[in-house]
């Protein structure tokens, strides 16, 4: 399908992308000359050299008391920690790599893990301050750039694709608008947040029914179009579990379905026109990849919130569709920041490496249910422990996946 | 027996993988100095110096067994995931453990804590514990079963020849109706505190630290402890309205604990000396039903006086029953009352160590309040509490229960500093 030789094309380019991070951002190796070595006992926190250059420091803290211990780097003002490494047993050493300016700061231990610590010392920072890297900067606006690319594509697909849909309906070709409709919605759920971030869009496009009448708003969009598609049982009750199906609502005339079908192409150029105009890529930029990294934790979002319940295609049940989808666009937005996490030190690989897993291990337990090319299961088919175990591994996923945009930001 | 707990490889408490979820915010203040925007933050809770509430998750018995019985509990058994290694267990106790320690000291999950840490990052402690006292927690980890061989005998850790030969599931009881979703788990874990604020932030955060390793199987909160294990404490009442563990062993009997709760270095294996074993029981109470049986019947049925606690052949809470003395009609004490039933005089000399408490969820579809007693009993070996419930499972009070939930976990000794619970099943 024409969505995803698309979305692999991308994807390649983010590869090549990735070549040229890796070679030039490699922070850990900024740090100029050798570690600054901390000794911590019961009521001593020795160090090496009260002072240092400007830049990326290594504080090597051996713990030479017997209780566990921590090393802290205040600010100026003693209390405000600018960087700190704890829970070192007795007899370990860990190191704090922290990326300091100039300034004065404290140095102190904290054996036994509470109180004010010991050995509170001045340390100051000489030198210039640390610059932000150019290339660098460069990067990150090649990983915004690709993902407003992604967005534009994805929306490019989704308007034709939407064309098409409310011809079917319209025509009353239900079976074909029905074959379509989970397939439309794929477009839309990657790129979910960048729609909700425009007030009423994503409420006239995307509302359920149970929203839209809280909200005391016409319900229009996809959902609309899916009840009658999918007419519910005179005794069916909506989302809300207590509201009767029928209650205020009748399948569409002919003629509302051709309003229903033009509102959605509407409202879906909207969105196109947003995307590929300059409001959007301010917005992007202004968010730089953190934006991005966000973007990707809200889509999990999505799935933990919404799609887990099967609270969202009430009537089609092809929440699994939608699923799949965010986690799609979840895990195209990650792969555009991966390599500044990778290159922001050694907890950073580890974090990337825990999300690489945890994408696999989501993956895999989707794929029993189905696949977007091929179709997945009704939402009402999984049981309780098919729901747990798909809760269990974004739990597993969305965890290591909320540390991400702290990481890239470093 | 001996007071040595068993030998472990001393080894750093917390994972690389824990150490990341912990620390990455410590890391972004440090950049965002240059940004100039970090807000200034205390370095440690005011109150967490304070002593008087706080135990030790580290040195030879585990905390929160003979630990003087606090107001509330959260108890939670977890499952270790599929897929997931022996390296990932072994992660999952060191930050556990790291996290317990510090959580028992009054203190945040890490350094950065609630508020410390990035403000692009979530808080690596949730944060409704903040400006709380540690509230006397503890928090007690056990191992189940299923840990070391699953139901379909599979050795996923490579631990099934250092289980324990005595540990497994326990083997049904008349009165038992249990819900697999309150019954066994891989892991267990007890936090019991003053505040259940406390308790609760402890289950939580350590859930939040397993997500990947290990799942919430099943959890239930206590409140109104209904044991007692000092002397100095007023013996509580359960749900029935009686008093509840008059006879219980108490922490300063270390002759009894050494006898009845401890496993020794000789009962084996080795990892576990000076840990102990733990039973839960939800055991649901037929309330509606007890509160329309007349003061006399209660009384029988219990076997002491609703007032005083006292034993009905005589004397005050604490006098010793006496089983052969007689009352006006035949024995003072119904031969099949449930102090006679438990009392150690008729099974063997055993007792074990009750930290039980109520717990009402709500209530039934039918109406009546959801609500019994959690059964928390440690034992020295299985097979004593199997005896002594076999005991009881016939007495007059099995009217007015069912055991809904079940399980049983055993508990190591306390880690040395630096260590970690279980560490001698690894080393």
């Amino acid at each position: 399908m024409n969505t995803l030789s698309r979305s692999l094309a991308l994807v390649a380019v983010t590869a090549a992308g990735s070549l040229v991070l890796a070679g030039c951002v490699a922070r850990a190796d900024q740090a100029g000359g050798d570690a600054i070595t901390v000794t911590s006992t019961e009521d001593s926190c020795e160090i090496s050299s009260a002072s240092a250059a400007s830049g990326t420091l290594n504080f090597a803290v051996t713990n030479a008391g017997s209780e566990t211990t921590e090393f802290y780097l205040l600010a100026s003002d003693g209390l405000r920690i600018v960087g700190e490494v704890e829970n070192i047993a007795p007899g370990a050493s860990r190191t704090l790599t922290v990326l300091t300016q100039p300034g004065d700061y404290y140095t102190l231990c904290k054996p036994g893990m509470i109180g004010d610590g010991v050995g509170r010392a001045a340390f100051t920072v000489t030198g210039d301050s640390v610059a932000v890297d150019g290339e660098d900067a460069e990067l990150k606006q090649q990983a915004v750039d690709l993902y407003a690319a992604f967005v534009k594509d994805q929306v490019g697909q989704l308007v034709p694709a939407v064309d098409e849909f409310v011809a079917a309906y319209v025509t009353g070709d239900d079976e074909t608008a029905k074959q379509m409709f989970p397939q439309v919605r794929a477009y839309y759920e990657r790129i979910e947040p960048v729609a909700e971030a425009l007030g009423d869009l994503d409420p006239r496009i995307d509302y359920r029914e149970v929203d839209a009448v809280a909200e005391g708003l016409d319900w229009t969009g996809f959902h609309r179009i899916e009840k009658d598609l999918w007419v519910p049982a005179s005794d069916a009750l909506n989302s809300d579990g207590v509201t009767l199906a029928w209650q205020d609502w009748e399948p569409s005339t002919p003629e509302q379905r051709a309003e229903f079908g033009d509102l959605l192409i509407a409202d879906v150029q909207e969105l196109y026109d947003y995307v590929h105009g300059d409001e959007f890529i301010d917005a992007l930029e202004s968010q730089g990849i953190a934006g991005i990294s966000n973007g990707a934790i809200a889509l999990l979002d999505e799935v933990a919130t919404g799609k887990i319940s099967g609270e969202e295609d009430w009537w089609s049940g092809t929440d699994l569709y939608d699923f799949a989808a965010n986690v799609e666009g979840s895990k195209m937005a990650f792969s555009l920041v991966r390599d500044f996490a990778v290159s922001s030190g050694p907890d950073g690989e580890q974090l990337v490496a825990q999300i690489d897993e945890g994408y696999a291990q989501l993956e895999a337990e989707l794929a029993t249910f189905g696949s977007l090319q091929d179709g997945f299961v009704s939402y009402s088919t999984l049981t309780d422990a098919d729901t747990r175990a798909l809760s269990d591994r974004i739990n597993a996923l969305a965890e290591p996946l909320s540390q991400l945009t702290v990481t890239v930001l470093q | 027996m001996s007071e040595e707990p068993a030998s472990e490889t001393p080894r750093a408490g917390l994972s690389r993988r824990g150490l990341l979820g912990l620390a990455l915010g410590a890391g972004a203040a440090g950049v965002a100095v240059g940004a100039g925007a970090a807000s200034a933050i205390a370095l440690t809770r005011p109150d967490a110096a304070s002593v008087a509430d706080t135990h030790q998750f580290y040195g030879a018995h585990p905390a929160g067994i003979t630990t003087d019985v606090q107001d509330h509990l959260h108890f939670a058994a977890f499952d270790v995931m599929e897929g997931a290694s022996r390296q990932d267990l072994v992660e999952l106790l060191q930050d556990w453990s790291y996290a317990a320690a510090r959580m028992m000291l009054g203190l945040e999950v890490s350094a950065t804590g609630a508020v410390g840490g990035s403000p692009e990052a979530p808080p690596a402690d949730t944060g409704e514990a903040l400006g709380l006292p540690a509230s006397n927690l503890t928090i007690t980890i056990g191992f189940g079963p299923t840990l070391f061989s699953t139901a379909e005998g599979v050795d996923r850790f490579g631990l099934a020849s250092l289980a324990p030969g005595s540990l497994a599931a326990l083997p049904p009881f008349l009165g038992d109706d249990l819900d697999p979703g309150h019954t066994g788990g891989d892991l267990c874990v007890q936090a019991c505190a003053d505040d259940p604020q406390v308790a609760v932030h402890a289950v939580r955060n350590l859930s939040r630290i397993a997500f990947g390793r290990a799942r919430l199987r099943w959890s239930q909160l206590g409140y109104g402890r209904t044991s007692r294990t000092s002397a100095a404490s007023k013996t509580p009442r359960n749900l029935f309205g009686f008093k509840d563990g008059t006879a219980n062993i108490l922490a300063d009997d270390t002759a009894a604990l050494d006898e009845h709760v401890w496993v020794s270095a000789d009962d084996g294996p080795t990892w576990l000396a000076g840990g102990s074993y733990l039973v839960a029981r939800k055991i649901a109470m037929k309330i509606e039903t007890w509160d329309r049986v007349r003061l006399a019947e209660q009384e029988r049925v219990t076997g002491r006086a609703k007032g005083t606690g006292a034993p009905l052949s005589g004397g005050d809470e604490f006098a010793a029953p006496d089983f052969a003395a007689s009352g006006a009609a035949g024995l003072a004490i119904d031969p099949r009352s449930h102090v006679s039933r438990a009392h150690p005089a008729n099974n063997g000399g055993i007792r074990m160590l009750r930290r039980g408490y109520n717990y009402v969820d709500g209530n039934t579809a039918l109406g009546r309040l959801d609500a019994g007693l959690f059964f928390l009993g440690y034992v020295r070996s299985p097979d004593r509490f199997i005896t002594v419930q076999r005991s009881v499972a016939t007495d007059l009070m099995m009217e007015y229960v069912t055991t809904v939930g079940s399980g049983i976990w055993a508990v190591p000794p306390a880690p040395s500093e630096g260590s970690f619970v279980g560490a001698g099943l690894f080393s």
